[in-house]
């Protein structure tokens, strides 16, 4: 493998890995507020919509962006509906969120099928990007791309540093201890759910403005799933998220070029090791114990007046 | 609440046995105008493989006396037969089921309708009531390998093909022969995605055969990805299915195409004259069902006419595109000199020619 084809990997790396990023944050934070959301599928592609749709009616790809998030998070919002107004169990309802989102977006999108959109232009950052190597992998891309290189550091500041971000990871440990402070654990969880959402739907977004420049069907072909599976793996935590999103992308890419370069390992088999690394971090996450696993209240309703 | 369950389902499962009977009657009313059915595995709308199909369907819509209705987006498997069974109670008389996954349940049902004309595209599986039919895109894709061997100047094709099954490699395999005719120093590197159709995987996969220094991408997938990644990049490529060209006005060299409008269209004729026969058939260049589309302006005379004339070759028979001498990546001869590779042998490839980089499996 010559150099050029090394960085050209590196930079298809980055690329690979946005989508997922901006995926897995959006879970990620709907996830330390308690809330197991798996309609991330069914939310990222009406995001993947949305994007399109106002891009194709206005051209201008930062409304369409924020019109992306605004409408996962509606979507989204019915999630908070069943589970934190009705109590229903979030497993299903996460699923029945993918299945819906999915259709939703086959029906609405079928008229649109093949529509190019203009989306965001790639624009290489002056000085930076003249650097060798860094510049081409990190800084010869579209804006999408730089705002996600500063979003972990923003989360993990907002988990750490604000009593909003405290509170919220607060109901995604132990809500009643929230309720004791004299806070709404429920509140925080809508927060959690409609702002991870909103970061769900930017990563689809990103499929429609920038990857592929059109709307079609399956857009998102599993990339939802692959996000729900990157929080795990990331421990809950946001620049871990960054670490494994880019892990996942450049393996990714990294087994085409290894297919178009001719060697011998079977493409099926490159293609299972994300999935693999992911039961390998969720044994080794379960062996340490608790401080590295999942939030201890992930995926219990909170009793209404409790 | 379990009772209440179970007799709903009991309900369910007896509604489901009686609907056949039910609408028995029609069948009878609908005698005299042909009804054609027609199950698609994906939506229409996307100029790809359905869409296709239903060119010949909306043909067959236009005569008179002729009624056609389709479903779209039917997966294969249980939802499938319950789709056919549906149209075979409905009173159609022909039915038309164009993915590889309906021939087991089409096969089941067309033993219990003997009067319904089954036609089942890309399977193996006929019968006296039962088509299946299919077509050899693969001498469309021989000669398209011509156009992209003379217009590589790396002398390196990326090819972005779909899963390892005998159609897809017999493709790379007719299209490598085609560029190996016209310029036998060139190499076709592969690409598997594992998806039909998914645009941004697809496209990902031209990017890292671009990377690696091929400069024609060609592609065995639905989607326009692969011709996208081409047109950025400013390589060329090779389009399929329908002509790729609006996807990449400044990349598309050629595509193979096919044309199912013609199949349909002889069918009906011969189903209403009586004469339909059912059977295997596999259609190629000579049939008119595939085709290559109108060339790029980038590609010259000479390379047209070349091509132009391999066409005329194969069409009128004095050409196969597998004829001996075919070694595969090893060396191993394959097909000797002065034989044609048979049917059998192109329907299980699952080994690449000499001059594709990849792994057939």
């Amino acid at each position: 493998m010559t150099w050029d084809i090394f960085v050209a990997l590196l930079a298809a790396t980055v690329l690979a890995g946005t989508p997922l990023l901006y995926a897995t944050m959006g879970e990620l934070i709907t996830e330390r507020s308690g809330v197991l959301n798996l309609g991330v599928e069914g939310m990222m592609i009406m995001g993947a919509f949305f994007a399109f749709i106002v891009e194709y009616k206005t051209g201008n790809p930062w409304l369409a962006t924020l019109a992306a998030g605004l409408g996962a998070a509606c979507i989204g919002f019915l999630h908070g509906v069943v589970c934190l107004v009705f109590q229903g169990n979030q497993t299903v309802s996460g699923l029945a969120l993918t299945i819906f989102g999915v259709g939703l977006s086959d029906y609405l999108g079928a008229p649109f099928i093949g529509q190019k959109t203009v989306g965001f232009q790639s624009f290489d950052i002056p000085l930076l990007s003249d650097i060798p190597v860094l510049g081409p992998v990190f800084f010869q891309h579209d804006p999408l791309v730089y705002l996600s290189f500063v979003l972990p550091w923003v989360v993990m500041w907002f988990f750490r540093r604000t009593s909003l971000g405290l509170a919220l990871c607060a109901a995604g440990e132990a809500p009643e201890a929230v309720r004791a402070a004299g806070l709404n654990p429920v509140r925080m969880r809508w927060l959690g759910i409609c702002a991870g959402a909103f970061f769900v739907g930017v990563g689809g977004a990103y499929l429609s403005l920038c990857a592929t420049h059109l709307w079609t069907h399956n857009l998102t072909a599993g990339k939802g799933w692959i996000a729900v599976a990157l929080v795990i793996f990331a421990f809950w935590r946001p620049r871990r998220a960054l670490l494994g999103a880019y892990l996942f992308g450049g393996i990714m890419a990294l087994q085409l070029r290894m297919q178009a370069l001719g060697t011998a390992i079977p493409s099926s088999l490159m293609m299972m090791l994300p999935y693999a690394l992911t039961i390998l971090a969720l044994l080794v996450s379960s062996a340490r114990g608790k401080g590295r696993s999942a939030p201890a209240a992930l995926g219990e309703n909170i009793a209404p007046g409790a | 609440m379990r009772f209440f369950n179970c007799a709903a389902a009991f309900l369910a499962v007896c509604g489901m046995a009686l609907l056949p009977f039910a609408s028995s009657a029609s069948a009878e009313d609908a005698a005299k105008n042909v009804k054609v059915g027609f199950i698609y595995v994906s939506p229409v709308g996307d100029e790809g493989w359905s869409w296709m199909h239903d060119q010949g369907r909306k043909m067959m819509e236009e005569l008179p006396g002729v009624e056609t209705a389709m479903m779209e987006s039917v997966p294969e498997g249980p939802d499938a037969e319950r789709a056919i069974k549906n149209m075979c109670s409905k009173g159609y008389n022909v039915i038309v089921a164009t993915s590889f996954g309906y021939m087991d349940p089409m096969a089941k049902l067309a033993r219990r309708h003997p009067d319904i004309t089954f036609l089942h595209c890309s399977g193996y599986k006929h019968s006296d009531n039962m088509t299946c039919y299919f077509g050899r895109i693969y001498e469309a894709r021989y000669l398209t390998g011509m156009v992209a061997g003379a217009m590589t100047k790396t002398n390196e094709i990326g090819y972005v093909a779909a899963f390892p099954i005998p159609e897809v490699v017999r493709g790379i395999n007719a299209f490598t022969l085609g560029v190996r005719s016209v310029n036998p120093e060139a190499k076709v590197r592969v690409v598997w995605t594992r998806t039909w159709y998914s645009p941004d995987d697809e496209k990902k996969a031209a990017e890292g055969l671009l990377d690696v220094g091929v400069d024609v991408i060609v592609q065995h997938q639905n989607s326009a990805g692969p011709q996208v990644a081409a047109e950025e990049r400013g390589a060329y490529s090779v389009g399929y299915n329908t002509d790729m060209s609006s996807a990449a006005p400044k990349a598309h060299l050629v595509a193979a195409v096919w044309d199912w409008k013609k199949f349909y269209e002889k069918f009906i004729n011969e189903y209403r004259a009586g004469t339909w026969k059912n059977g295997n058939y596999w259609y190629g260049l000579s049939d008119g069902i595939v085709d290559i589309s109108a060339y790029g302006d980038m590609v010259p005379a000479d390379v047209r006419a070349k091509v132009d004339a391999a066409k005329a070759s194969i069409v009128n028979g004095t050409y196969k595109v597998f004829s001996g001498p075919v070694k595969d990546q090893e060396g191993k001869e394959r097909v000797p000199a002065g034989q044609v590779a048979p049917d059998e042998m192109l329907l299980s490839m699952d080994w690449f020619v000499e001059g594709v980089i990849g792994t057939a499996r």
